[in-house]
């Protein structure tokens, strides 16, 4: 259990995916203008990764490994998630037609995500168990969502102060300051996990 | 549309350069430009990979039709990702461990299905080819200027090399993830004043920035497009 919430903690806080991996970047800087479509990005995002990490996870271990095809793995997994994705959009617009109204629109865009990829790859080359890679990708999505929600916080509070930025640095110069400010604070949880656990 | 060889070719380099114009592919560029020889490792990787899908692509182009399109195209990077994973692995075995996962994730990178879905799909193989060396070098030089503020700042050495003043003055924070936003957003502020006028200036990230924007066809990103509009990717 002390093992599970280590993973799930550090995912979150000390290696979040966004402000310390550089992966998901794209999203987060696209889709992070407005809390309620970062929060919405977010979930897809966890919802996928979760789903993705279930599915890739056996594949691996089970097809890929003993039939030692481990060097196509980028293709296996790549299309999975493409697959996957398309699959979830489909179940979802059948079934849950509410969430689909509001995880909707953001499915398609998840299929070129590099974080989802990602945390399927970091999963296995960690030598995470079922339940570990499970919960890692829950961490990993989690952490997503948290970046998210606070740079669209901060980025809230710079929308209409445009005019006291230089000009060079009006629209993405400044947007990618702000982030690099709030990975700043990121920075503060390096240690966390090994003063309250180890 | 007619371009001459020499604007496909040199357009990647400056006026589009695909990252510090167009920013596309922003992970790679953060995430392996902390030493020189990693983002060149990385560039070359990146180009070898964007030549061959293009090429490739261009040639099918008549083949592949239109509603499997991208999944085709994943498929046929993927394919090429793995040919250069399996190179690197046997030749430059440090730099492959080093790149680590990032390798991997060059399939996603929104450079090469963009440039997949934007030009290869729509000229011919050669163009297609000069087309990808272009936007490759861009991609490189843009990787090395990142590398060589981060490395000559952050860890006071070019290459591996110490040099003997700026070691004893490292600015540490370059070599960490706020170091890589924070060069990467000055950089794009440099260009966007050098070039001011002359490069499509882009205010903020739009569709066309997105790495999907070959995926959905429609506003997704400003999440105002109804679902029925959207392209499916599979």
């Amino acid at each position: 259990m002390k093992e599970l919430i280590v993973i799930l903690m550090g995912a979150v806080l000390v290696n979040n995916y966004v402000l310390s991996q550089f992966l998901g970047i794209c999203p987060f800087l696209g889709v992070s203008k407005k809390v309620d479509q970062a929060v919405g990005m977010g979930i897809a995002v966890t919802f996928v990764m979760l789903v993705a990490s279930a599915v890739t996870w056996p594949i691996q271990r089970f097809l890929l490994d003993r039939f030692e095809l481990g060097y196509l793995q980028t293709i296996v997994f790549i299309l999975v998630i493409a697959a996957l994705v398309q699959f979830t959009e489909i179940v979802l617009k059948k079934y849950l037609p509410a969430l689909h109204k509001s995880l909707g629109i953001y499915l398609p865009l998840i299929t070129t995500n590099c974080a989802v990829l990602g945390v399927t790859i970091n999963n296995i080359s960690d030598g995470y168990n079922f339940i570990e890679s499970l919960v890692s990708s829950l961490g990993c999505g989690l952490g997503f969502l948290l970046a998210m929600i606070l740079f669209s916080g901060v980025r809230g509070r710079m929308e209409g102060n445009e005019s006291a930025v230089p000009a060079s640095f009006r629209g993405l110069p400044i947007t990618l300051t702000a982030a690099a400010i709030v990975s700043l604070s990121f920075l503060g949880f390096g240690g966390v996990i090994e003063n309250l656990f180890g | 549309m007619k371009q001459s060889k020499w604007g496909i070719l040199l357009r990647g380099i400056l006026k589009e350069n695909p990252v510090l114009v167009l920013v596309l592919g922003t992970c790679p560029t953060l995430a392996t430009t902390r030493f020189i020889v990693n983002a060149l490792g990385m560039g070359v990787a990146t180009m070898a990979v964007l030549i061959c899908s293009n090429v490739a692509i261009s040639l099918l182009r008549n083949v592949i039709p239109d509603k499997v399109r991208i999944p085709a195209y994943i498929v046929l990077i993927a394919g090429f990702v793995t040919i250069v994973q399996l190179l690197m692995q046997a030749f430059v075995q440090s730099l492959y461990e080093a790149l680590g996962v990032y390798l991997s994730l060059i399939v996603v990178n929104c450079i090469i299905l963009g440039r997949a879905e934007m030009f290869a799909s729509k000229n011919k193989p050669g163009d297609a080819a000069l087309d990808g060396v272009g936007m490759g070098l861009g991609f490189i030089c843009a990787l090395l200027a990142m590398s060589l503020i981060r490395e000559v700042f952050g860890a006071g050495s070019f290459c591996g090399i110490e040099i003997p003043f700026l070691a004893n003055y490292k600015i540490g924070i370059l070599q960490q993830a706020p170091g890589g936003f924070f060069v990467f957003g000055s950089l794009i502020a440099i260009v966007a004043k050098c070039t001011k006028g002359k490069a499509p200036r882009r205010h903020s990230f739009s569709c066309e920035g997105c790495p999907s924007a070959a995926v959905c066809t429609g506003h997704t990103c400003t999440a105002q497009a109804t679902p029925d509009k959207e392209v499916k990717p599979s």
